[in-house]
């Protein structure tokens, strides 16, 4: 890899392979599949956020004409506690089960009890209405540090939390508690001349996907079943539904439709298992759609955190000490990314005393899902927000400060390895130097400056590129396209074969077309199925090669592989990648190239936000007037799309800062399920997010590439929030800054 | 505190022995009373063997289910892995992302 290689595709801006169809209305998304004789399946929700299940009577709803099955938890062969791959790591197979159908206790409202298949969407509605529940109504539980309390309702009576060095004798809400630590972090307060220690609150927020998670399935008795659906994870929506059904993966083939968003949500299952039951009690093939109010009160959204941060530091700006304790809603299920705030909270820092304790708390809410760099933007905000306090009252700049603290290759992190090269420091002095940063503000405007890490992963994926007979290819991989890697891919593989983008057509293959691959999440597909696709690529070069020299009868090593050639250095001859492709059946048969990685060396990510913000002093409107993301791509290998990604993450953030929020009644109903009540910013509500991408190589991506998915959502939360207070006078420590908070900020400061 | 030179390695790579350096993060330190050990393994294999001979207490914990960082380089599945002469290793959870 180096850096100053000159490409002929890699850094070009393409035209995405799969635009047209997604502009034209022809791209076919979850809802879109429909099969004949295929029926509709609907869900009955809990009214209740806390409540035990008495008694569930379906007979009624299965009597009534036209309804063709009824599925419930008792349909699940036998579902135990093993743990499942999912995006988020590995998830307890029964709690998955009892998430999707509840088992004996509905643990949120909206939670699914049972579900019918009928001959029409309005007779499944109708027999919802027809199963008798008996519900013994219990007290919920809504918020973190009420449900951490000893005489908190609990959701599980038989859950103990993990992670004291003494097992605990009572059940607790919460589930997991996990430490790190390195140096000593008293003393390093001892030596801090200012210390800044403040608590900070986020609230539950959704990934707001436009697309709703929807499925077409049809169970087949002959070991031919199939899945439609829309997930960042296909082979994952197999291995669970596989799981929870008993079936051997071999016998389910599950299909990756076009994908309407993700960004993190849509790496697990909720309807796809139901359906299948639906489907093989039926004998029908079944769809299934949520509606935007179900998607709000029934899938996973991110988690809402309580945290305590506490940085001292020296007059010079020297960071001595670090500290947080840290706690996360999980929802009705453990498994919320509390962990990953403790690990990532202050890792933009080289500083030798830190110290995080983190919590995993279930509530009565639906249990969360991924969201863009899970666990991080939470804790990173309270940090990011302390750092720019403690420069404030030192006098620093919050650039500088930043600057003569930063991680860099070689700094120490909490949760274990050193850093490798990485590019925080150039961004923060891409920041410094940016147009926006050296425009000093107006009267009333605010400015804020946060830093945000993300780890990126690599793991596995498998692409086939197959050659066909004219030279063009097809390349199939097995990561949905979330973000436009369909476009990177191709351009990766043309670099490697030298052939024209257009010869090369990408597309995500099924199940049983391809290799098991990972996800698509933790930033790893361009980075992780990209090294798929280059070594697939350079196993057809061999074989074109290979193919060109037995032509001229010569050997492999005396032929090389230029600009989409083959050349004989042994003599005479140049044939192009489409003259030894029509000649394939001559020699051999058809070409056909793999790669299957489990890749490793993902580089982390670093980014850089600078955010300027105008209050409205009579209202406490905020208005984003300014804003610019700065990120280390390692590589950019199509920069539109890495800018998309900074744009789209600084979107999203700017959202979760300013006016995201679930809003419960005391009775755990979640009042704005709605696009209408639940603001996520509009295209009118932003300034263009200006971005400048970074490239600091990746030395273990033949490219240098690093994911860009997921850091960009960090730095808004704190961003946003400290030119908030910047802008107003006063300290900014809860999420959304929405007009009545703002306001009731303004009026308490007099 | 992770320290980078360690004595009991640069004297094994004086043995001419494969000898690596084990970091514990904290929720590790509770089975293993130490933040850190030498280890004489040249695969992960006989690192995690070697491991539970020292600290028994290990084998409660969930360290098989990490991911190892070898040097700095991230490892989620370890289990072919080859341990340099002189390494510094550490174990940390899987992480995925969304």
């Amino acid at each position: 890899m180096s850096e100053l290689k000159q490409y002929n595709f890699i850094g070009q801006r393409t035209i995405r392979p799969d635009g047209y169809d997604k502009v034209t209305g022809k791209a076919n998304y979850a809802a879109d599949l429909a099969l004949p004789g295929m029926i509709w399946g609907k869900i009955l929700r809990s009214p209740h956020a806390h409540a035990k299940i008495l008694k569930l009577d379906t007979s009624r709803a299965e009597a009534m004409p036209g309804v063709m099955s009824v599925a419930t938890f008792a349909d699940f062969p036998s579902v135990s506690n093993e743990a499942i791959q999912s995006g988020e790591g590995a998830v307890d197979s029964l709690d998955l089960g009892r998430n999707i159908l509840a088992r004996d206790k509905v643990l949120y409202h909206g939670h699914a009890i049972a579900a019918v298949a009928a001959k029409t969407e309005a007779i499944a509605e109708q027999a919802l209405a027809l199963i008798d529940v008996d519900y013994e109504v219990l007290a919920p539980v809504l918020d973190v540090r009420e449900a951490m309390k000893a005489e908190a309702p609990l959701l599980h009576e038989d859950m103990f939390t993990q992670g004291y060095p003494e097992s605990p004798e009572k059940p607790s809400n919460i589930a997991a508690r996990h430490e790190f630590k390195m140096g000593d972090v008293e003393a390093g307060f001892a030596e801090a001349d200012v210390i800044v220690e403040r608590e900070f609150a986020t609230p539950t927020v959704h990934q707001g996907y436009i697309e709703p998670h929807a499925c077409t399935v049809n169970y087949n008795t002959d070991g031919q079943s199939m899945v439609w659906c829309s997930t960042q994870g296909h082979f994952d929506v197999r291995a669970s539904t596989a799981k929870l059904l008993a079936m051997p993966l071999g016998n389910l083939k599950v299909v990756a439709s076009e994908i309407g968003g993700g960004f993190g949500g849509k790496t697990t299952v909720y309807l796809e298992p139901v359906a299948l039951i639906l489907s093989r009690k039926s004998g029908r093939p079944v769809k299934m759609t949520m509606s935007r109010d179900e998607v709000f009160r029934a899938s996973g959204p991110g988690s809402a955190a309580r945290l305590t941060v506490k940085v001292g530091g020296t007059k010079d700006g020297t960071i001595t000490a670090m500290k947080a304790s840290i706690a996360y809603e999980a929802g009705a299920f453990k498994g919320s990314p509390a962990m990953v705030g403790g690990m990532t909270a202050f890792t933009p820092y080289d500083c030798p005393n830190v110290y995080c304790e983190t919590f995993d708390v279930v509530v009565n809410k639906p249990k969360v899902a991924a969201y863009r760099a899970p666990g991080a933007p939470q804790a990173e905000f309270g940090a990011e927000m302390a750092v720019s306090e403690l420069a404030d009252k030192l006098g620093i700049d919050p650039v500088e400060i930043r600057l003569k603290n930063a991680a860099k290759e070689g700094t120490q992190t909490i949760y274990g390895p050193k850093l490798k090269s990485v590019g925080l420091v150039e961004c923060l002095e891409a920041a410094k130097n940016s147009p926006h940063y050296k425009t000093e503000l107006k009267e009333g405007e605010g400015r804020g400056i946060a830093s945000g890490f993300w780890f990126n992963i690599g793991g596995q994926s498998s692409v086939t590129i197959n050659m066909n007979p004219d030279g063009t290819g097809t390349i199939v991989e097995g990561s949905p396209d979330i973000g436009g890697s369909r476009a990177s891919m191709q351009m990766m593989a043309s670099e490697e074969l030298g052939i024209p983008l257009n010869d090369l057509k990408p597309v995500i293959g099924d199940t049983e077309s391809i290799p098991y691959n990972q996800t698509t999440g933790g930033s790893r597909t361009t980075f992780a199925t990209g090294m798929a696709v280059i070594e697939a690529a350079q196993d057809v070069v061999r074989q074109l090669k290979e193919r060109a020299a037995s032509l001229w009868n010569v050997t492999a090593e005396q032929v090389e592989w230029r600009d989409g050639s083959a050349v004989n250095t042994a003599g005479e001859g140049q044939m192009t990648c489409a003259e030894i492709c029509a000649k394939c059946e001559k020699t051999g048969g058809q070409i056909s190239g793999t790669g299957n990685v489990n890749a490793r060396g993902a580089g982390p990510s670093f980014a850089v936000h600078v955010c300027d913000t105008k209050v409205d002093k009579e209202t406490g409107k905020v208005d984003v007037i300014r804003y610019t993301a700065i990120q280390d791509a390692g590589k950019a290998i199509h920069p539109s799309y890495v800018e998309g990604q900074f744009q789209g993450g600084a979107a999203q953030g700017i959202g979760w800062a300013l006016n995201e929020e679930y809003v419960y009644s005391n009775e755990g109903v979640m009042e704005n399920a709605g696009f209408l009540d639940y603001r996520i910013p509009l295209a009118s509500d932003l300034p263009m997010i200006d971005t400048i991408i970074v490239e600091v190589p990746n030395n273990f991506h033949p490219y240098g590439v690093r994911g860009v998915g997921e850091s960009g959502i960090i730095p808004p939360l704190a961003a946003v929030g400290y030119s908030v207070g910047d802008a107003i006078g006063a300290n900014v420590t809860e999420l959304p800054c929405s007009p009545p908070r703002v306001l009731k900020l303004i009026q308490e400061k007099g | 505190m992770f320290t980078a030179s360690c004595p009991e390695v640069d004297s094994g790579k004086r043995l001419g022995v494969s000898m690596a350096m084990v970091f514990f993060s904290g929720e590790l330190q509770r089975f293993t009373g130490e933040e850190s050990c030498s280890v004489v393994a040249p695969n992960y294999r006989e690192l995690l063997a070697e491991l539970y001979e020292k600290h028994p207490g290990l084998k409660d914990s969930e360290i098989a289910q990490m991911a190892i960082a070898i040097d700095g380089e991230i490892v989620h599945e370890p289990l072919l892995e080859e341990i340099p002469d002189g390494a510094e290793l550490h174990f940390f959870h899987f992480i995925a992302g969304g």
